[in-house]
């Protein structure tokens, strides 16, 4: 892990065809603090993931990474783990893995650290495309291992998990936020993990 | 380097391992061809005079068959998102994808290509041209394609309108890439110029199409 950075937003505004999603937000979270994104459906959880990982365009506002070097690009330093898993069917389970690893340019991952860290290493060798929904799931997770990034944008990361996965989850944040990392959660339903910051996105008080 | 040639790996693998993308291909030109001489009739010079042009288009569309795959399956998963975060610019994603498909798609077809030319009474001595030619020609075939392929991501059925946005972009590579293999058949003229010309629109298409389909690709995701 390179040296731990932060990540600060202001003011973002997120607009969608004619209409604004959210407007004027802002945060700013220190090396190790996670922030937990909730709201109703179509509040703009999704999109604000997005819009951080530079997939989404931002409508007005910026996002600052405080201690990265002035060339950083943020994109570079997101892992964002949305609805979909991103799971080749035709691939095995450690070839997934380990294409993300050299995609990603990971230095000093380790496959078998990446399979273990969701009770994968039993599947290694079986192909994605047998895997169940939740297998699945914990495959697109695994990811965050195979290539170490410092901020994790995870999208409903409990879909279709089992309740021991959800704790190997809550260990997987908690472990990477002792290291320095950041988490940004959108989710519904409660993790064990401690939010330093919270965010509520609601439309109605936008409109 | 690494991130490149992992990209490259990957969808070359997936390629063969699902069948659909080569199998389908070679097997549509192989049918294609082999039904034209039974619509034409038995009369082997004009077979021969139009091998190549039938040979190309038959090409062409068999190269389309499984254009649209060269970014529909990462955009339906969601791996485009993570190629995008990726440290490679999004053009050269786009780049290594339509590489890909060359090479999984291009070449195979131009290789099968004398073999099927048997079929239309092609001279053999033409078969070195012919191949030479296709390989020439058919990168600008992939790349143009995945302008197509990126311009029509996320719409139900794309194929057929990939196919009316992208054929039109081909027929400067149909004429010239006939042209280059023609002389051999008839006359002793010679097919250098076309063929380079046929290598100038494949350069031309390898360094503008990945610049067009990243910026198709962005607007898709959004």
């Amino acid at each position: 892990m390179p040296e731990p950075i932060g990540l600060a937003a202001f003011d973002l505004s997120c607009q969608r065809g004619s209409s604004v999603i959210f407007r004027d937000l802002s945060f700013r979270l220190a090396p190790g603090e996670a922030l937990l994104v909730s709201g109703p459906n179509g509040a703009g959880k999704t999109s604000l993931l997005r819009q951080i990982a530079g997939l989404l365009p931002l409508a007005a506002g910026r996002l600052h990474l405080e201690g990265a070097p002035p060339d950083a690009v943020l994109p570079e330093f997101c892992h964002y783990v949305g609805h979909a898993n991103a799971v080749k069917s035709s691939l095995s389970v450690s070839e997934n893995l380990t294409f993300w690893a050299n995609f990603l340019e990971a230095n000093g991952a380790s496959l078998t650290r990446a399979l273990a860290a969701f009770g994968l290493t039993p599947l290694a060798d079986l192909p994605a495309g047998l895997l169940s929904a939740g297998q699945k799931r914990k495959l697109a997770l695994s990811r965050l291992f195979a290539a170490p990034r410092p901020i994790w944008l995870l999208d409903e990361p409990q879909t279709s998990l089992d309740i021991a996965s959800v704790k190997l989850l809550d260990t997987a944040i908690k472990e990477h936020l002792e290291t320095g990392g950041i988490a940004i959660v959108a989710s519904h339903t409660s993790l064990k993990t401690k939010f330093a910051h919270k965010l509520e996105l609601d439309r109605e008080r936008v409109t | 380097m690494s991130a490149a040639l992992a990209l490259l790996k990957r969808d070359v693998t997936l390629s063969w391992r699902e069948g659909g993308a080569v199998g389908t291909a070679l097997g549509f030109y192989l049918v294609v061809v082999a039904i034209t001489p039974l619509g034409l009739g038995p009369d082997l010079n004009l077979l021969a005079r139009i091998a190549p042009g039938i040979l190309w288009i038959a090409l062409l569309l068999a190269a389309l068959l499984s254009a649209d795959r060269i970014f529909h399956n990462d955009y339906e998963d969601g791996a485009l998102d993570g190629l995008i975060t990726g440290p490679l610019p999004l053009p050269l994603v786009a780049a290594i994808k339509c590489l890909a498909h060359w090479l999984t798609t291009g070449v195979p077809l131009a290789l099968l290509a004398p073999v099927l030319g048997l079929l239309l009474n092609l001279p053999i001595g033409t078969s070195p041209s012919l191949v030479l030619a296709m390989l020439a020609g058919t990168p600008a075939v992939s790349f143009i394609a995945g302008i197509g392929a990126s311009l029509t991501l996320g719409l139900r059925r794309s194929g057929l309108l990939l196919a009316l946005v992208v054929l039109p972009l081909y027929v400067p590579v149909l004429i010239f890439g006939v042209s280059a293999v023609t002389p051999f058949v008839s006359g002793p003229n010679s097919a250098w110029p076309p063929f380079l010309i046929l290598c100038a629109l494949s350069l031309a298409a390898i360094v503008l199409a990945p610049l067009a389909a990243a910026a198709a690709l962005r607007t898709a995701l959004r």
